[in-house]
């Protein structure tokens, strides 16, 4: 057979196949906003659902997961970029880092439902924290840290061994070195990979099924303490809970959860390729 | 050996080894102070690793073991009360390949005072005029001190690199093949700044040729895997050197 016509036989399978990929993206994302745009008002956004949420808005849920969100940050930021410093910078080839790195592996390929478990046990029965924002946020943490974990490490290695070598040649010490140089240089690596975990934590169902997520609670929280609603949550409720919800309802809720975790998306793109410009080696 | 009384630096039967792989064997050398001493010799000779052993960079190297002692003014390197940090401000070190840190001409400049604790801006300024001018750079980056460090050219990085451990003021500067990316018109200012800069410190240059071996070297030792081979005045070990391996190379017959 002529060579040109396989090779073009060959890029329009390829063609195909990166259709095929993309192709439920677009549908999805498309179906959201065809069906979901219609809810989306004022008092959509910023108003307590009422009539057992048949009307009204989704403020508390909205509200609940930016709050769970920044809870995870704030517990999952310093112990991941903690820990992936301490396996770059510190910790030497043993078999106990080398068994660190391969539960943190396994760690992110454990079902969410069943972190949401575990947050049960732990935080929510035996440290008594109760079914609250604490919980849940720590649970989301937890699930979160194998990808913040990982990215950082990962950004951490990719600066040259070399600046660490200048830096010890002048007078730095290993943490000045990592403070000044290293750290600044991985900054962007590890803010996306923080972010990419932390919009997986905003639109997971299963962690805070059991750790935090009510059922109709028509208040925002006051504390830490507090129960909450969040938007996955309810997205699944009304969508198979309650009987006769109006559809638009379901899907402006899932089009506000898509607009939030994309929105990241983007902001996480930004800063990388903004980095990647500055970058020097 | 004619070297003067008292050495700077004493290396006393040194051996090193990277896991197994030996890179000097009892190697006993005395660097003279305020001189431009020249370790030189084929690849894999063992001259970088003891140009590293000098300031402990090797330290940060996994899986090395090393025998013998280094000197400082008559003081063991290796010694457990010997601050490490404190030596590498005494020591200086230039790598072969200009890398500036992250920043501007000011910042690298300044890292290691800063580091070091020096926050007085009037200070600081003295220091990166010292420096610079000291690195033969003062005049062509005086009106860009706040530009990005790798806007400069590879010779002008490779002189900030220089004046960047000379802000610390060390007694000894170490040079590893400090010219070997730069070409002959930049290599000639860095070779001109070290001969200012012979008054005041101690110079050891790992040369990346020969020529500049013999252009430079006050004293010059010649370093054969892993083994030193012959270590005299620079005027006489290129002219008429003692053993036959050093002439060989020296003459260019095998390198």
């Amino acid at each position: 057979m002529d060579r040109h016509l396989v090779q073009r036989l060959g890029f329009a399978l390829l063609s195909l196949v990166a259709l095929v990929v993309v192709a439920p993206i677009l549908l999805v994302v498309g179906a959201v906003v065809v069906r979901g745009s219609g809810a989306i008002n004022w008092e959509f956004l910023t108003a307590m659902p009422r009539d057992g949420m048949k009307a009204g808005g989704i403020l508390p849920a909205l509200v609940g997961t930016v709050i769970l969100t920044l809870g995870t940050a704030l517990a999952a930021i310093p112990v991941g970029v903690g820990g992936a410093i301490y396996l770059s910078e510190y910790a030497r080839d043993t078999w106990l880092t080398r068994a660190i790195r391969l539960a943190i592996i396994n760690l992110a390929g454990i079902p969410s439902v069943v972190y949401g478990l575990f947050g049960l046990g732990l935080f929510v029965l035996f440290l008594q924290f109760g079914t609250s924002i604490l919980a849940g946020s720590l649970t989301l943490a937890i699930m979160t840290l194998p990808v913040i974990i990982s990215a950082s490490e990962e950004a951490l290695r990719a600066v040259p061994t070399e600046f660490r070598t200048v830096s010890a040649s002048l007078g730095g010490t290993r943490w000045q070195g990592i403070r000044h140089i290293v750290l600044p240089q991985a900054l962007p690596g590890i803010i996306t990979g923080v972010i990419l975990g932390l919009l997986r934590a905003a639109g997971e169902t299963a962690p805070i099924l059991f750790t935090v997520a009510a059922f109709y609670l028509p208040r925002l929280p006051r504390s830490p303490f507090d129960q909450t609603m969040a938007l996955p949550y309810h997205l699944y409720v009304t969508s198979t809970q309650v009987p006769g919800m109006p559809m638009k309802i379901q899907y402006g809720t899932a089009l506000v959860l898509l607009a939030l975790v994309l929105s990241m998306n983007v902001v996480a793109t930004i800063i990388r390729s903004y980095y990647r410009k500055r970058r020097q080696w | 050996m004619s070297l003067p009384e008292e050495p700077k630096i004493r290396i006393q039967n040194v051996s090193y080894s990277y896991g197994g792989q030996p890179a000097l064997s009892s190697v006993t050398l005395d660097v003279p102070a305020n001189a431009i001493s020249v370790f030189f010799g084929p690849a894999g000779g063992g001259k970088t690793t003891l140009l590293r052993l000098i300031n402990r960079l090797n330290d940060l190297v996994e899986g090395t073991q090393m025998a013998g002692s280094i000197l400082l003014d008559g003081q063991d390197l290796y010694a457990p009360e010997v601050n490490v940090t404190e030596l590498r401000r005494r020591v200086g070190m230039v790598f072969a390949l200009p890398l500036p840190l992250p920043g501007t001409v000011r910042e690298n400049v300044l890292y290691g005072p800063q580091l070091a604790g020096v926050g007085d801006r009037t200070i600081q300024d003295e220091i990166l005029m010292r420096s610079l001018t000291q690195a033969a750079l003062w005049d062509e980056v005086k009106d860009r001190l706040d530009d990005p460090a790798v806007a400069l050219s590879g010779g002008q990085q490779q002189r900030l690199c220089i004046a960047r451990s000379l802000a610390l003021e060390p007694q000894v500067l170490l040079l590893d093949e400090p010219t070997s990316g730069l070409d002959p018109i930049s290599t000639a200012k860095v070779e001109n700044s070290l001969f200012q800069l012979k008054e005041n410190y101690t110079i050891i240059i790992v040369p990346h040729s020969v020529q500049q071996a013999a252009r430079v070297a006050d004293y010059a030792a010649f370093f054969l895997m892993g083994e030193l081979i012959e270590h005299r005045p620079g005027n006489e070990i290129f002219v008429t050197p003692h053993h036959q391996r050093t002439e060989d190379y020296v003459t260019g017959r095998f390198g």
